[in-house]
């Protein structure tokens, strides 16, 4: 308490005697970070004289994880660099991965075209223009065994960004290692199968949140017991922070819809421990750089504390929080696109800073194009310059201990805790987005953020500040129109070659499946190995489940 | 027409893209500026477009595409306007076009082009500037 008392009088002094009249000299009236908190002009120990190291920090690998989620963190293993890639037919983006395994990428990461993410077939008249333009084309089996052909799945963990339909991706993944000669309990990867942030942000949605829930439930139910190594689900922050949100709000959003996930499961009747530690967590990295170390660090905390003391877990990996970072996409400029490269650097390092598992950096052209191999390759070496080159990963949580750091990271936790509250009077997450809560949280953050861009007070280099006139050129990624038509040659040649009749019986016990509460993962399975679209599949479940239908607020 | 009637803006998201960030924000901007703004929503097809503007018979339709379908999606959007006979409304596409397809897609009637970075300010007095009625 002396201390405390000592450094206050010493603060005083300081500010009476050397700080003086530069107290009103600043560059600005208030300086806030991108969620509108204040940020002081100096932190001392007295702003985190209630931190009690053993409750709040601990140490890595152990609860409450906010150091880090493994012990010796990066010393023992780097983290996984993984680069979301996908564009036109499997066979063009199995060269793509070729491409980035070649260079040392160390895990896949699929970015689907937006037909096959809203489940209808590549002829459909609701694909126009869109198949294979922002992600890889799958219908059928087939494509998925051309997207893996030459990459052994036993040895490569692969993540895949698929929602809706992720239960039918996960299905076939399984029957291609199978193919290949692999059982899938070494099948190592992720969908993401996060419904609850499609509704919030994202908007790749199909059904209605209950059955929705119940499909994500029965993948984590069937992973956990024949897919143990499987992140079943990847609870994503990253689509609310693209769609506007502030870091603090994609932080209670992202872990109050993990909340409405482990609710579910346990409702299920499934133990905590058998699935939680198979539960994983996909962040976004913007630009203020310390903002978006202590949401990491907050995040693990926040969920290790809420998984022992409220879901009653009691094995470590059950509380422990791990995570993938994507690079804000929404921060990149299409002005001097050169830039992105440091923007990206910046924020991959904040990532690496709070102690993520896995890492995607955005390439500097994404404001214009899927990335152009010259553009990927440089993102890909701005993670390898930072893991071999930088020293940065030879400690574990570097920055513990600032005052600043610590003090901002209880910050966000409060923060945080703020929302969960107001979620819980809303009835829960479900309720939440039927009341468009988060849907308009997020419109107004984003709008906010806009007109101060507009204003002047926040700043985007070559945007609106330091801007130049005279127009460069970047060489873009170009996607042919008749991918289209290879694919859609593709699917009606699938449709001849596959028994069409086991296909009929397998399509109609799956229907039978979905009226029932039975787990409907063997089910899809047998659909897929008879080579059935992601879209008939689809279709059958619309049947039984209904479609969403959003309320279009602004 | 009287001065003080208000534009009416049709902001949509044609094509099957969920990345509506970009439209919503704009339809607050031009909505403070004093337009009546109506949002479609997303995962609109040609026909939904062409059935609401029957509907609400805007003096503009803004189309926001961010996933590269717009060289499919706006000809026949703009074709199935002219089936309609509606030739005074402006339709404009903004998101991400990339330079070299502008040309086709002027030849088609489109307008505007806005991409990544554009003040909001720029569109709103685009669209005061070029109703076409």
């Amino acid at each position: 308490m002396t201390e405390t008392n000592e450094i206050e009088k010493e603060k005083e002094k300081w500010e009476a005697n050397i700080l003086k009249d530069a107290a009103q000299n600043e560059r600005q009236k208030s300086f806030r970070n991108l969620s509108d908190i204040e940020i002081r002009r100096l932190y001392t120990p007295n702003d985190i004289k209630d931190l009690d190291y053993a409750n709040y920090l601990g140490f890595p690998g152990q609860y409450p994880f906010t150091r880090g989620a493994y012990p010796n963190m990066y010393r023992g293993r780097l983290w996984t660099m993984r680069q979301f890639a996908g564009f036109g037919t499997a066979k063009q983006t199995n060269q793509r991965y070729k491409f980035l395994l070649e260079h040392g990428t160390t895990g896949l990461s699929v970015a689907f075209s937006l037909h096959t993410i809203y489940g209808v077939e590549a002829d459909d008249d609701k694909a126009l223009g869109e198949v294979g333009k922002e992600g890889v084309s799958i219908d059928t089996l087939k494509d998925m065994e051309v997207l893996f052909e030459g990459i052994n799945l036993s040895k490569i963990s692969t993540s895949m960004t698929i929602n809706a339909p992720a239960s039918i991706l996960l299905a076939m993944y399984i029957v291609v290692a199978e193919k290949q000669g692999h059982t899938p309990d070494q099948l190592r990867g992720t969908i993401q199968n996060d419904i609850l942030k499609e509704y919030i942000a994202q908007k790749s949605w199909i059904f209605p949140p209950e059955p929705s829930m119940r499909l994500i439930i029965d993948t984590i139910e069937y992973c956990a017991k024949y897919v143990p190594q499987w992140y079943s689900i990847s609870i994503s922050g990253y689509h609310i922070r693209e769609a506007g949100s502030t870091a603090v709000q994609e932080l209670a959003f992202t872990l109050a819809d993990g909340f409405g996930y482990v609710e579910a499961a346990l409702e299920r009747g499934l133990d905590i421990d058998d699935f939680a530690p198979r539960l994983s967590f996909f962040f976004n990295s913007h630009n203020n750089f310390f903002e978006e170390v202590c949401k990491y660090r907050a995040a693990r905390r926040i969920w290790a504390k809420r998984m022992k003391n409220k879901y009653g877990a009691k094995k470590p990996e059950s509380m422990r929080l791990r995570f993938h970072t994507q690079t804000a996409g929404v921060s990149l400029t299409a002005q001097e696109p050169e830039n992105n490269i440091v923007r990206v650097t910046l924020q991959a390092l904040s990532s690496i800073l709070g102690g993520t598992q896995s890492l995607h950096t955005n390439s500097f052209d994404e404001a214009l194009c899927l990335p152009t191999e010259k553009a990927v390759k440089i993102a890909l070496r701005t993670q390898q310059i930072i893991a071999h080159e930088s020293g940065i990963t030879d400690t574990v949580d570097p920055l513990a201990g600032s005052y600043y750091v610590e003090w901002l990271t209880n910050k966000m936790e409060e923060e945080a805790e703020i929302y969960f509250e107001k979620i819980e009077e809303l009835g829960g997450v479900i309720p939440a987005i039927q009341a468009n809560f988060f849907q308009k949280e997020i419109a107004n953050a984003s709008y906010k953020y806009q007109k101060e861009v507009e204003n002047q007070e926040k700043t985007i280099i070559a945007v609106n500040r330091f801007i130049q006139t005279e127009q460069t050129t970047t060489p873009l990624l170009k996607i042919d129109e008749k991918i289209a038509e290879e694919q859609v040659n593709n699917l009606n040649k699938v449709k001849q070659e596959r028994d069409n009749e086991k296909l009929k019986e397998k399509l109609e016990k799956l229907k039978e499946a979905a009226k029932s509460t039975e787990n409907l993962m063997p089910y899809i399975i047998d659909a897929v190995r008879e080579y059935a679209s992601a879209g008939e599949i689809i279709n059958v479940l619309k049947h039984v489940f209904g479609v969403y239908i959003e309320d279009s607020i602004f | 027409m009287t001065e003080k009637r208000k534009i009416k803006v049709l902001v949509c998201k044609p094509g099957l893209d969920g990345h509506d960030r970009g439209a919503k924000v704009l339809a607050r901007a031009l909505r403070d500026a004093g337009m009546e703004v109506i949002y479609t929503g997303i995962h609109q097809t040609p026909d939904d477009v062409v059935n609401t503007v029957i509907q609400e018979d805007p003096d503009a339709v803004m189309l926001s595409m961010l996933s590269g379908s717009h060289n499919a999606i706006c000809p026949v959007i703009m074709q199935k306007l002219k089936e309609q006979n509606i030739d005074d409304v402006l339709v404009a596409v903004g998101g991400i076009i990339p330079d070299e397809d502008k040309p086709f897609l002027e030849k088609h009637g489109l307008k505007g082009f806005h991409g990544p970075g554009t003040d909001l300010k720029t569109i709103v007095e685009f669209v005061q500037n070029n109703l076409k009625r």
